[in-house]
């Protein structure tokens, strides 16, 4: 499924039409391919006051093989070529005043940003501010993120993580994360790590080697996207979808080179099964992704409790009876797991005709925040995505013009794929990625939707 | 041979099976050919179990119908599968047995240490079923081909009349007597007197044995769909006895006819597969071990001369191995009988409880006896799913290994398959 105006808009004559008429010009993503460079070029760092994260932040960058540049002068000299990342560690901030110094600069640094760049900032989370002043300034960043990544162009993302005291050696999963293709979709969006120790020892090209993950509602779609990122990234998939699915569910496993698994989420046995299955040929589970979800589209006041109950059953219910059951079976969800639940924007935002499917998938993300600490004691974690407009079989039978206003109303003017969502529930399975729980992360392009 | 000491073997592990749902005649899989669906099962059990890339032991399969292009058709099934290319495999035919008996030979294998692993598997279509020209056209084309000149071409297209041009359409008919099956198993029924209401019964009870097993889940893990197709197409869970008493007799004459095209298996297209392996394989590859395959024996009656019924092979098969491993007919906790006819069921049963026909034919001092009917095809069996020759044995042996696992460690379970030609394939497995 390509996007005909965006190809078009990136062609010779398309690129002076839309430029003329002042139409959106979305442009082309840069999405992760194994043995990419973290990014195509070098990265600007810059602190707004005493900030504690640069000199950690630089040897990241070192280690990854991307050059580190000094920040523009104030008489606009610079030391080569235009940066691909613009970094602020604004963990030094102290009151609004600080702000100045990040202004000075960002703005200079990101006018040279290239396309497909990436805007970072770092800061502590508001919640731990010791005065009203520096918490106002701590939050101030988040409109100036949100305001970034609508005034970047050419596919350039912004977004802020937020990091307390005691979780700086967490920070590299995310950086990693926000700074390379597998973010592409995801921009505007606030993470705020837990104070833990998730150091990043994984191999990059196989973060997940060896691990084994449950993927449900893999036949098609986003979840058999989800199966083969986990696959690429190294992990054994267990590749589950209703018994009626089973051919599309057995392609897709032996594509990757998973194992397909036919069961139906909502039956009485289900957890019990898929925890049987777990302990008898895997010996218990690394990863679970909840994706499978249904919608049966009604008005409130048209909808009968049947499009009522299975949405829920599906989408919310199933999430959390096989949760708690693999919590309570001993021994069978490994220590360090990660439990990823696919969410939506419509839980975030609401959407009309769809109040069962809205509710279910706010439902997700009450859920996981909840969740988080009980996760936390066993050094797991438990993370919501939720997706936006995300071209798939579902979006295509849509109305043409539905479709083409629902896919350009976020910042990146054009539908997420399959793969985006995929790439982040992969970045939240990894080891690495231990500092981010409970939260529910965007896969939007930074929607004008619930933002 | 008492004295001769039994070679060194293990038993056989039944891992798992996979089939397509099984599709009436000239329906839904009316444009599937035999290796596509036997590649498609294929394809469900290396998902099911990981197999992709994997080179095992062997992969024995066959079909009853099978097109003179499919010479190899088990082979071509695994080049075409995700199974490695480096995987050997070869065909087997023995009617309804086949799928059966590539298991059993499957099994042996692995008992003899020859071989690891290796998938079982049977498949058949009556809807792409091969057609032949008669032998006189037949000798027309090879003699046209075999032309070196256009007025030896000629001469030889000359000989050809509008009457060869009807082909030979394979019959469910036994060459020698030219009777259908039905029609022999009609005569066996009138035989030994089995009622209308009893096939009835027994076809009902097949049906909602079936329709309730996949309402819990029990295949699940044995099926995956296949051309849009869930369940077996020929599955009916609402059949009662009422329903079927209206039906009319097809096989048999006259007033004493019984056999209907409820209690009789219809044509059917479909195929099956089951993973056999070695205790060891399976735990190298951390696969489950559902049963063994214990022992195994086939046999052939005299139905053209001896006055044998055509279905009737299993009853002479079953003492012999029952004796062997010092057990009785009653030492089972599950039976499954090939569900041809039910009469054919029925018959079976009967002559096992027979005295006279125990002690005469059997050469037994005391019947066999009657076993409980509530263990008998509890998940349903062929009247149920339908009866694709060669794929029925896969259906039965993953079925019944299921179900022996489900009922815990140590249960016993047998199985009786007839096949045309007078022959009869029974197996023990044990979990």
């Amino acid at each position: 499924m390509s996007d005909w105006y965006r190809n078009f808009a990136n062609s010779g004559f398309g690129t002076t039409v839309t430029k003329q008429l002042g139409l959106p010009r979305p442009a082309v993503l840069r999405r992760y391919e194994p043995g990419q460079p973290l990014l195509p070029g070098p990265a600007v760092i810059g602190s707004a006051g005493e900030g504690r994260l640069r000199e950690s932040l630089t040897a990241l960058l070192h280690a990854e093989g991307v050059h580190g540049q000094s920040p523009v002068t104030a008489d606009g000299a610079t030391d080569g070529e235009k940066p691909a990342a613009v970094i602020l560690d604004a963990t030094g901030l102290r009151t609004p005043a600080d702000l100045a110094s990040a202004h000075d600069f960002l703005s200079p640094a990101v006018k040279r940003l290239r396309a497909t760049g990436r805007v970072l900032i770092l800061a502590d989370p508001p919640s731990e501010a010791d005065s009203p002043a520096q918490a106002a300034a701590r939050q101030a960043l988040d409109g100036l993120v949100r305001s970034i990544g609508k005034e970047l162009l050419n596919g350039s993302t912004a977004n802020l993580l937020y990091v307390p005291e005691g979780a700086e050696g967490s920070i590299a999963s995310p950086v990693k994360f926000f700074l390379s293709g597998r973010s592409a979709y995801v921009d505007g969006q606030v993470v705020t790590l837990s104070p833990a120790d998730f150091p990043t020892d994984e191999d990059d090209d196989k973060p997940l080697a060896g691990k084994v993950a449950v993927v449900t509602g893999a036949a098609r779609g986003i979840g058999a996207a989800i199966a083969r990122v986990m696959a690429r990234d190294g992990a054994h998939v267990v590749a589950v979808d209703i018994p009626g699915a089973g051919d599309k569910l057995a392609e897709v496993a032996n594509e990757i080179g998973g194992t397909a698994f036919q069961l139906d989420i909502t039956a009485s046995a289900a957890a019990e099964r898929l925890i049987e299955h777990l302990r008898e040929r895997h010996g218990g589970v690394d990863i679970v992704v909840h994706n499978a979800g249904i919608t049966r589209d009604k008005l409130l006041v048209n909808m009968d409790a049947a499009r009522w109950n299975s949405v829920m059953a599906v989408n919310l219910q199933a999430q959390l009876d096989i949760t708690q059951a693999l919590l309570d079976a001993d021994g069978v969800l490994k220590p360090n797991a990660r439990v990823v639940c696919v969410s939506s924007q419509s839980g975030i935002a609401g959407n009309r005709g769809q109040t069962n499917y809205a509710a279910s998938k706010a439902g997700v993300i009450g859920m996981v925040r909840a969740w988080g600490p009980a996760f936390a004691e066993r050094k797991a974690t438990i993370n919501a995505v939720a997706p936006g407009f995300i071209v798939t079989e579902m979006t295509a039978k849509m109305p043409l013009g539905t479709r083409e206003v629902g896919s350009r109303l976020n910042s990146l003017q054009q539908g997420g794929l399959p793969v985006d969502v995929a790439e982040t529930i992969a970045w939240l399975s990894q080891p690495g990625s231990g500092g981010v729980n409970g939260q529910t992360v965007r896969v939007c392009g930074q929607s004008l939707l619930g933002a | 041979m008492a004295n001769s000491p039994k070679p060194e073997t293990r038993k056989a592990a039944i891992v798992g099976g996979n089939r397509i749902p099984f599709a009436r005649s000239n329906s839904t899989y009316a444009q599937a050919s035999n290796q596509d669906m036997l590649t498609a099962t294929l394809d469900g059990l290396v998902a099911r179990f990981g197999l992709q890339g994997a080179q095992l032991g062997e992969v024995v399969a066959g079909a009853v119908l099978k097109h003179s292009r499919d010479f190899n058709l088990t082979r071509e099934s695994v080049l075409g599968s995700k199974l490695s290319a480096t995987t050997p495999a070869y065909d087997v035919q023995q009617a309804c047995g086949t799928g059966l008996e590539a298991a059993i030979l499957v099994a042996n294998k692995i008992a003899l240490g020859q071989i690891e692993s290796g998938i079982a598997g049977g498949v058949d279509t009556t809807s792409d079923a091969p057609l032949a020209v008669g032998d006189d056209l037949r000798r027309v084309l090879i003699s046209l081909n075999n032309a070196k000149t256009l007025q030896d071409r000629l001469k030889a297209l000359a000989r050809i009349r509008p009457g060869q041009l009807v082909p030979e359409i394979p019959r469910n008919a036994e060459p020698r007597t030219g009777l259908a099956m039905g029609d022999h198993a009609a005569i066996t029924a009138k035989e030994w007197e089995i009622s209308r209401e009893d096939q009835d019964e027994l076809t009902v009870r097949s049906h909602q044995n079936m329709a309730a097993a996949y309402d819990r889940g029990f295949f699940d893990d044995l099926v995956t769909p296949y051309l849009g197709l869930t369940r077996d197409q020929n599955l009916r869970p609402d059949s009662t006895v009422e329903k079927l008493a209206t039906l009319k007799p097809v096989f048999g004459k006259g007033e004493g006819a019984t056999m209907t095209a409820a209690n009789s298996t219809p044509l059917t297209d479909g195929a099956s597969a089951v993973l056999l392996a070695s205790d060891e394989w399976a735990a190298e590859q951390g696969l489950p071990v559902l049963a063994h395959l214990i022992d195994a024996q086939t046999a052939a009656v005299d139905y053209v001369h001896g006055g044998e019924g055509l279905l009737m092979a299993p009853v002479y098969a079953m003492p012999v191995m029952l004796a062997r491993n010092g057990l009785s007919l009653q030492d089972f906790d599950f039976y499954e009988i090939h569900e041809a006819f039910a009469s054919t069921v029925l018959s079976t049963l009967k002559a096992w409880e027979d005295p006279a026909f125990c002690k005469g034919k059997l050469g037994l001092d005391a019947p066999l006896g009657s076993i409980d009917r509530s263990k008998l095809n509890v998940n349903g069996s062929s009247l149920a799913a339908g009866h694709p020759f060669a794929a029925t044995g896969g259906r039965i042996v993953a079925q019944l290994a299921k179900t022996l696992h489900e009922a815990g460690p140590g249960k016993r379970g047998l199985i009786s398959i007839c096949a045309a030609g007078g022959q009869g394939v029974v197996a023990i497995l044990e979990s």
